[in-house]
């Protein structure tokens, strides 16, 4: 085991990928001279050279196109694009239309293995523009993979299997994170994409939620405990495809549910976890799902309205109380 | 018999091929409208009658192993790259023995195994995933350029534009082609640029851009070449703008240009028929006979016959067929 931040564990897989295949190459806007805008690929460009850490210029769409391109010509690109999940909106029509669909179009011809990492979510208030959390978004689109990690050692173990996935990849990182230590495993630390992780064990409630919100649950739960409620703690860490039997079973086991996420509560991934378990464990529930999300507002600037637009551990708190 | 001393360095027999894929660009979409209009072939098809010297002055003189990027109006492209045309027929049928196992239909029509990277039906957006074949050729050192085709509505699209700064500043093996049919749908192409040429365009990014008749093969030919020599030789992409003219409607389900073109226009159109004008040169050159072209198009046409009734009498794809390709396996 070693202590790594975030940032650290994601250049850290990235390094060791890219000294094991040389097919996979890092691309994107200031991921080299600077070592990218969260340090997520420092001493990259110096250790593997520019043919394999290469600076682009502000192109979001061409980017993702170009890894598109390389990937079906039988490379294993890793882009970002400018960091920010917000910038990908410029690069739906590739991730879509193109990234997602050439396999299925081709009649299962060819394969699209790319890793498209942004960072998302809010916190620093950076405002509407550079704070979103996406992820449903792309979830919604069949071809697609979309990874939510929120350790150290799931940062560096699902990228890695991103990498290796031969599919499509949206790999999201929230920029709360990056800072945050952690052990990792020595060696490669492997992860599989569709596992959710049970942060803690309990038997009231399940909270189900992943990424920064997945710490956030965590503490409630702490909070919680103190209370005399018992929570378990499910992380996704992998959105589409989500471990269902995961959710289900700890379910069939509290009897009680809430889903908790950064991104916006209206459509989004909680109304689908809620769904599935009423579909198929609708018996198992005492007690209506209760999902926990921002409010259906853009991220304000004001530091104060950023915090309250978003789940607070004490809304987290809240919501498991009212459950009754 | 043909003279067998070639002409513009390239040998009779590569002139002879270069006419065989227009003739069989033509007689295969020439069943297009009929077959949409009668309900074997579902859904749309864009031809490309009238702009065959294009596909095969491009894809003709590219290696097997070059890549292709097509586009909606892409039949040609793939007839030209090596795709067999009964594949290609049944997959407009939705077969599952098409190309595509029924799954892609003719904006989509591709053979990853002749190299071709798509068809895609969003307009300009294959312009940066050949740039990406073209990298990946270069950061692999396998010496494969790219041909990327596109027409003068995807021009103005913005992600057309990154492409070709991304391979100029990358000098990447890439032959931009913009085949300008004078018409995106209904528009003028010329309503919606202030550029007399497009290929001016490709100052902006620091390339070379060459404008050439789409209708002479022989030009097509030298200028797709010379891009390619470029491209080899490390020195970056072209682009290429073929003047052109499709001789039939926008697609299949939108036959009818009287509302933006005039009788007269497209007569004089007409008159330049690439394969008519080919036909001519090589045979003014010795290497094209009467004979020669008139087997050319009995084997040609009995070829398409057999692609129909390939096509008819394929099975449809099976209801669980469906949910099969949408990932690859992990």
């Amino acid at each position: 085991m070693h202590t790594l931040t975030v940032a650290e564990a994601i250049c850290e897989g990235l390094r060791e990928e890219m000294e094991r295949d040389p097919r996979v190459f890092l691309m994107g806007e200031d991921v080299g001279t600077t070592g990218g805008i969260f340090a997520t690929s420092r001493g990259l460009l110096e250790k593997l050279g520019p043919s394999r850490v290469i600076d682009t210029p502000i192109s979001e769409a061409a980017i993702v196109g170009h890894a598109i391109g390389a990937a079906v010509a039988g490379m294993r690109p890793v882009v970002e694009c400018g960091g920010f999940v917000d910038f990908l909106s410029l690069t739906m029509d590739q991730l879509v239309n193109q990234a997602a669909k050439l396999r299925y179009m081709f009649g299962g011809k060819g394969a699209v293995p790319i890793v498209v990492r942004a960072a998302q979510g809010s916190g620093v208030k950076l405002a509407a523009q550079h704070s979103q959390s996406l992820e449903a978004w792309f979830a919604h689109v069949p071809g697609l993979i979309v990874v939510c990690p929120s350790t150290p050692s799931d940062f560096k173990g699902l990228l890695i299997a991103s990498i290796r996935n031969p599919n499509p990849v949206v790999f999201l990182e929230h920029k709360m994170l990056y800072f945050v230590k952690g052990d990792v495993p020595d060696g490669e630390g492997l992860e599989r994409i569709g596992v959710a992780a049970t942060r803690r064990e309990g038997t009231d409630v399940t909270l189900v939620s992943y990424s920064l919100m997945a710490h956030r649950c965590q503490e409630a739960a702490d909070l919680l405990a103190q209370r005399g409620v018992s929570c378990e703690v499910i992380d996704l860490r992998t959105i589409r495809p989500w471990d269902r039997e995961a959710v289900l079973n700890s379910v069939r086991r509290t009897h009680r549910l809430v889903v908790v996420h950064e991104a916006v509560k209206t459509l989004g991934v909680g109304a689908e976890v809620a769904a599935t378990v009423m579909e198929e464990a609708f018996d198992d529930l005492d007690a209506p799902v209760v999902r926990v999300g921002a409010h259906d507002i853009p991220i304000p600037f004001n530091e104060t309205l950023e915090r309250e637009t978003t789940p607070t551990v004490e809304r987290i708190v809240e919501a498991v109380q009212k459950l009754g | 018999m043909a003279s067998a001393k070639g002409l513009d360095g390239l040998p009779a027999a590569k002139w002879v091929d270069l006419y065989t894929i227009m003739v069989r660009i033509r007689l295969f979409e020439d069943r297009l409208i009929p077959l949409q209009q009668k309900g074997a072939i579902k859904g749309t098809a864009h031809p490309s009658v009238g702009q065959e010297a294009v596909a095969a002055g491009v894809c003709g003189v590219l290696e097997p192993t070059d890549y292709m990027v097509s586009n909606h109006r892409g039949h040609g492209h793939c007839i030209a790259k090596g795709m067999r045309t009964a594949g290609m027929m049944a997959e407009l049928f939705g077969r599952r023995t098409g190309s595509n196992k029924g799954k892609g239909g003719s904006m989509h029509i591709a053979d990853l195994d002749q190299y071709i990277i798509g068809a895609t039906g969003i307009v300009g957006s294959g312009a940066p995933i050949a740039g990406g074949a073209a990298l990946a050729a270069k950061l692999q050192k396998t010496g494969q350029a790219v041909a990327c085709f596109f027409g003068d509505g995807a021009i103005n699209q913005g992600v057309v534009f990154e492409a070709m700064n991304m391979a100029a500043i990358w000098q990447l093996p890439v032959i931009f082609v913009c085949e300008n049919n004078l018409y995106a749908l209904s528009t003028p192409a010329d309503k919606m640029t202030a550029l007399r040429q497009l290929a001016d365009r490709a100052q902006g990014f620091g390339i070379p851009g060459v404008h050439v008749s789409g209708n002479d093969l022989r030009a097509v030919v030298r200028e797709t070449r010379a891009a390619l020599g470029r491209a080899r030789a490390g020195e970056g992409p072209t682009l290429i703008e073929a003047k052109t003219y499709r001789w039939y409607g926008h697609s299949a389900m939108r036959p009818d240009t009287r509302s933006y073109r005039t009788r007269e226009e497209e007569l004089e159109w007409r008159e330049k028929d690439p394969i008519a004008l080919t036909r001519c040169v090589l045979s003014e050159a010795g290497i094209l006979t009467d004979t020669k072209s008139a087997e050319i198009e009995r084997s040609i046409a009995a070829e398409i016959d057999a692609a129909v009734e390939f096509a008819e009498g394929s099975p449809q794809p099976t209801l669980d067929e469906m949910f099969t390709d949408v990932y690859a396996p992990f």
